[in-house]
């Protein structure tokens, strides 16, 4: 009996130690951690339930079948994140270079179908070659079996991708369809095809950081939310980031104590819009007021810095919030801050997330860069996404809110529950030099004639009264007074019931 | 009594002269610029006139338009403060033809002091001790070149009408004198419109050392002590202090007579101020003599407990001086820390902005341990270019020096500013350096002990563990209380452990955590222990703390696995770890910033003057490369090291961001 207990324990300590020491000490010297060292920093101390540790290849080509170690180089399981259950999966690089076998997909499928099942988050660990070239169809087969099941898993349970290392070809799609996708500065990559066949199909000469970086895909491509600087930062960040989410979209967003009185008055508040209506001004500054102890997690920090897009607590829930960016382009929606916005909202709506949404927006960029790229269908996203949010949505309107950005910035005829605006506050078709010289264009050729009209126009527009009296503000509020009005809002939405009619699924304007 | 005074000044001045009047009942007036619109001395005044665009020669300094604010609102007296219009003799004589009292000195006393070449002959003349110099006119570099010689380098190159500062060089040599020469001259102009240059003697070894005198107009003059002022920097004083640390009763006493009798002499009323030179043996100079309100008149009235502005207001009245010589004593010892919006890691250059966070430690008017702070500035206001980037004043008084500099240790560790870069850290750095707790100062002293400018603090290990205890405790409970999310697995929660490793400033300490209904004890690996308690809650951005080591008090900020907190000059990255987690984290490689060290970044916002260096151009460590404007300063950029500047990407009326990159070297 002894020697059975004997025999697990040493096949468990076989399983454990992967690929061997050797490359688990070459692991470390690239910086990086190993799959279980990942798994120990991300889930609470002691709360990991392995599955599947026995697991091994079929493959009997290429002579693979004598080298069967257990685990076939991904381990998974779940655990809990401060007492909240997920589910995990992290590839073992050390194995097979981390390859994607049929059976290690297998192990993936296994947890995927119990999340979705169980209700609780998926936590993908990328850092794998790839493919197993050995395995050859039977290993795509497995990678699209992952594939549908992020598909299914989709607005069931949160989904968030951390990737470790390399994530090339096929592998990219898993993480592409999950919630959020978070990388390491400098030991990480992502791309369809690597810098070789770049080079080869269109002699392009680029490094794989270059190509597939951290720095490439939180700033130009944005296809990943977030980087840090190392494996450790990366997986404290998200923990923290779960701390945000509902397990699954069954149930509300957490709520957790906090220290920070609701009704806090900042009067600084007063003094945030600056006197001239072109300067810009931080609006960070008003999301960290505003927030529970001015705790912001944001999202795409890095991208489209036009707008701002990321998670606050207000009476300790979760608040996703959108807002605009006077400090860059003037705040205005382009195509890649219409598509972030879009992406963050609908990520919302599917998880419960109330929305906050902090207005000062020009309008949309013009241009023929714009308009080639399809604003239209960019921007159309944003609007679509807002309309068809059914969570609570509350939205503050600091200073600019002209033509359609207006609309689209989860207006109340967008089904705003509540809209209200600082006395800064211009809602108005368009600035009060544009209008006047569309609206008096006989007067173009007399500036005394034009001044005097653009002040008028001014007078009567440049406030959020006129919107006011159509009800379209629900109530022109203080600044300073903006996070007790705003988590009283939230607080009286609690019970919010509103559903949209039955539908296969939307088509929103992809 | 006046029923109404006009401030003709703003930020801190204005409105510390406005809590005098509100005191003695008597409505003010402020004025304010553009820029000014929302500023403090505007909201606190009774009334305010707005006098014109921002910049202060086309508002603060325009003789008329005060003049038009005062009869708009029937006031009765003026109150300049100091700087803009306190010692321009026109404005007291415009003053003097409308009816209206000045609150400070007589216009020929203004006219006879404000010019440092009369004022030094003055001074000779009432038998008040001088430093060699040359008291006439320079009309070009060259000459100056000549009148340096024959006093001998080191000299020091002044603006006839300058003040804080500005406008002033030193030269070692016949090049510096030229350079100074001319960029004094420049300054001068621009700032006081008076470009008239003089040159003297430099005291090596120096303490600026000054006596507050207070004159009446019946004959009475009398001083109140000294001010010590030698902790400052480019000739701008950081720090302040009363009494000071080196003068015995028979020097304080022979320079209050002199002061006496040098204002006695110029029929001088009011309170003003006379600057000396003290060397290492006592011996003072006369410098200058301020016929203004000081700024640094705080100490003084903390520890003589006469409020100056009050004096001043009631001399301007006529009335005769309720305080004899012999009612003034020293009660304590007071010090004055300037805020400055200025970054002491950026070479102190000044930094503008919107203060999105400015709380400033509670005022304690008595006790044992007094906190004054003279602030123009509010949380959401904004440090505009256009004026003085000074926007505080922090004093703090004791029963001794010690006890003061304790004092204001910890009122700077309690003041909280955000959004601008300020030299708060400095002056933490300066109340902990054991040169400054002996006294053995000099007005040299910040250049001496921070040769290559200020790169923080680092604190030592006995304070660390204090911090370390600290922040292990109070990351226990930001942790604890993550674990009360909703939606957590019953049964199955998180524990909490009591082992973890902090680390700050490169160095590990593997700590245990015991914690109780009032505190934590946190045990250190070598048996030691620190008690510590607090009601610091997560989201506290200062954590004051009691350890059993004596009290701390930390900004916080949040950092991954960690927090980021501000103590006693030092800036840490402090994380808090479980064993296990250190260890990974040990594994990790340490990422090194980029090398900036082959290019000139620019080190503030500013305009670019002047480049003074062309592609190809070989420069030598310390040779002008190109001049930067900010906050009227004309800042010269050197070369760090010989080099050859391979590309330029800036050029004059440029005007560029900090850290934009102006030229590259090979």
């Amino acid at each position: 009996m002894t020697d059975v207990l004997q025999e697990l324990e040493e096949r468990r300590a076989a399983a454990r130690i992967g690929g061997g020491q050797k490359r688990i000490d070459a692991q470390h010297a690239r910086g990086k951690l190993t799959a279980r060292e990942r798994i120990e920093l991300l889930l609470d101390e002691g709360s990991f339930e392995e599955f599947d540790m026995f697991v091994a290849h079929r493959c009997t080509d290429f002579g693979m079948e004598k080298n069967r170690p257990a685990g076939d180089g991904v381990v998974t399981g779940w655990g809990t994140i401060n007492g909240r259950m997920v589910y995990v999966f992290s590839q073992d690089f050390t194995v097979f270079g981390g390859s994607l076998s049929e059976t290690h997909a297998q192990k993936i499928c296994k947890i995927q179908d119990m999340a979705v099942q169980n209700g609780a988050p998926i936590i993908g660990i990328n850092d794998s070659g790839g493919a197993r070239i050995q395995e050859g169809v039977a290993s795509l087969a497995g990678y699209a079996e992952v594939f549908q099941r992020n598909i299914m898993a989709s607005g069931v349970v949160p989904q968030i991708s951390v990737i470790m290392g390399p994530c090339a070809g096929g592998a990219v799609y898993s993480p592409a369809m999950t919630d959020f996708i978070f990388m390491v500065k400098d030991t990480s990559y992502m791309f369809v095809t690597g810098p070789d066949v770049v080079k080869t199909v269109t002699n392009e000469v680029v490094t794989a950081e270059e190509l597939g970086g951290a720095s490439t895909h939180t700033k130009k491509s944005s296809v990943a939310d977030g980087a840090f600087e190392n494996d450790v930062e990366a997986l404290a960040e998200v923990r923290r980031l779960v701390d945000f989410l509902p397990l699954n979209n069954r149930e509300k967003p957490p709520v957790r104590p906090f220290f920070d009185a609701p009704g806090r008055v900042e009067n600084s508040l007063d003094t945030l819009i600056p006197a001239n209506p072109n300067t810009p001004y931080d609006m960070k500054e008003l999301i960290h007021k505003v927030a529970d102890e001015a705790d912001f997690y944001e999202i795409q920090e890095d991208f489209a810095k036009n707008i701002i897009t990321g998670f606050i607590r207000l009476e300790g829930q979760t608040v996703g919030v959108v807002a605009n960016q006077p400090m860059v382009l003037a705040g205005c929606l382009d195509i890649d801050s219409s598509r972030k916005a879009a992406r963050f909202v609908r990520f919302c709506d599917c998880f419960e997330i109330p929305i906050l949404t902090l207005v000062d927006v020009p309008g949309f960029l013009p241009g023929t860069s714009q308009e080639y790229g399809g604003v239209i269908k960019h921007g159309a996203k944003l609007l679509f996404a807002y309309g068809e949010a059914t969570v609570p949505k509350v939205t503050v309107i600091t200073r600019k809110a002209y033509g359609g950005a207006y609309d689209v910035m989860a207006s109340k005829h967008l089904r705003g529950d509540f809209n209200y605006a600082w006395p800064t506050a211009e809602i108005a078709v368009m600035g009060a030099k544009g209008a006047t010289e569309i609206i008096h264009r006989a007067d173009l050729g007399d500036a005394d004639k034009i001044a005097q009209h653009t002040k008028d126009y001014e007078d009567r527009f440049a406030n959020p009264f006129v919107a006011a009296e159509r009800g379209f503000i629900d109530e022109v509020i203080q600044p300073h007074s903006t996070r007790r009005r705003v988590s009283r809002a939230f607080a009286s939405l609690r019970g919010k019931q509103l559903k949209n009619p039955w539908k296969k699924h939307d088509n929103i304007p992809l | 009594m006046f029923k109404k005074i006009l401030i003709a000044n703003r930020g801190e001045i204005a409105c510390r002269v406005i809590k005098t009047a509100r005191k003695m009942g008597i409505a003010t007036v402020a004025v304010y610029s553009d820029a000014d619109a929302q500023a403090l001395h505007v909201q606190m005044a009774d009334e305010a006139v707005h006098i014109g665009p921002a910049p202060a020669n086309q508002s603060y300094i325009v003789i008329d338009n005060i003049m038009d604010a005062i009869r708009q609102t029937g006031a009765e007296a003026v109150h300049p403060g100091y700087g803009f219009l306190s010692e321009n003799k026109l404005f007291a004589e415009a003053l003097e033809k409308e009816g209206v009292a000045f609150i400070g000195p007589p216009a020929g006393a203004i006219e006879s002091m404000g010019d440092k070449i009369t004022s030094k002959k003055i001074a000779q003349e009432a038998g008040v001790s001088t430093v060699p110099g040359y008291m006439g006119l320079i009309e070009d570099a060259e000459e100056a070149v000549k009148i340096s010689n024959d006093i001998g380098y080191p000299v020091m190159i002044k603006a006839s009408a300058g003040g804080g500062g500005k406008g002033m060089r030193i030269a070692w040599n016949d090049d510096e004198t030229r350079e100074g020469f001319q960029s004094s001259k420049n300054e001068a102009a621009n700032s006081f419109g008076d470009d008239r240059i003089f040159i003297e003697k430099f005291v090596t070894q120096p303490r600026h050392i000054e006596i507050q005198v207070l004159a009446d107009s019946h004959g009475n003059t009398i001083y109140l002590n000294e001010r010590e002022c030698s902790i400052q920097r480019r000739n701008q004083k950081v720090i302040e202090e009363a009494p000071s640390p080196f003068l015995d009763e028979a020097t304080r006493k022979a320079m209050g007579e002199q002061s006496c009798a040098l204002a006695a002499a110029v029929g001088y009323t009011s309170a003003g101020t006379v600057e000396f030179i003290v060397d290492g043996e006592r011996n003072f100079y006369f410098l200058e003599m301020n016929t203004r309100l000081q700024v640094e008149h705080p100490v003084t009235e903390l520890i003589t407990g006469v409020d100056l502005v009050e004096q001043m207001i009631r001399v301007a009245n006529g009335e005769e001086l309720s305080l004899k010589q012999s009612d003034i004593g020293i009660n304590g010892w007071a010090m004055e820390s300037r805020l400055y919006a200025e970054d002491p890691y950026r070479n102190f250059l000044p930094s503008i902005g919107r203060l999105s966070r400015y709380r400033p430690p509670a005022e304690v008017a008595d006790g044992p341990r007094v906190v004054r702070n003279d602030t123009g500035v509010y949380e959401g206001g904004e440090i505009s270019m256009y004026y003085d980037p000074m926007i505080a004043k922090l004093c703090t008084w004791g029963a001794t020096r010690d006890e003061a500099i304790d004092g204001m240790r910890d009122a700077l560790d309690a003041f909280e500013v955000e959004g601008i870069g300020h030299n708060l850290p400095f002056c933490s750095a300066v109340m902990d350096h054991p040169r400054f707790v002996s006294g053995e100062i000099t007005t040299a002293f910040i250049a001496e002990e921070y040769p290559d400018g200020f790169e923080g603090v680092t604190l030592d290990d006995a304070m660390l563990r204090k911090v370390a205890a600290a922040a292990a405790a109070m990351h226990r409970v930001a942790e604890i209380r993550r674990t009360r999310l909703s939606g957590r697995m019953d049964n199955h929660e998180r524990h909490v452990g009591e082992n973890w490793v902090v680390s700050a400033q490169g160095t590990d300490y593997p700590v245990t955590i015991a914690a109780d209904r009032d505190g934590s004890t946190v045990s250190f690996d070598d048996g030691s222990s620190i008690r510590v308690s607090s009601d610091w809650t997560p989201g506290d951005m200062l954590a004051r703390i009691s350890t059993s080591e004596g009290p701390l008090t930390m900004k916080v900020g949040k950092i991954t696995q960690g927090f980021r907190l501000r103590l006693r000059g030092a800036d840490l990255k402090v994380t808090v770890r479980t064993p296990r987690q250190a260890e990974l984290a040990a594994l990790m490689p340490e990422k090194l910033p980029p090398d900036t060290s082959k290019m000139l970044l620019c080190p503030m916002p500013g305009l670019i003057v002047k480049v003074d260096v062309a592609v190809g151009d070989e420069v030598q460590e310390g040779q002008a490369l190109c001049t930067v404007e900010a906050m009227k300063m004309e800042n010269i950029l050197r070369a760090e090291k010989k080099a050859v500047v391979s590309r330029i990407n800036a050029g004059p009326g440029d005007s560029l961001a900090v850290d934009e990159v102006i030229m590259e070297f090979e």
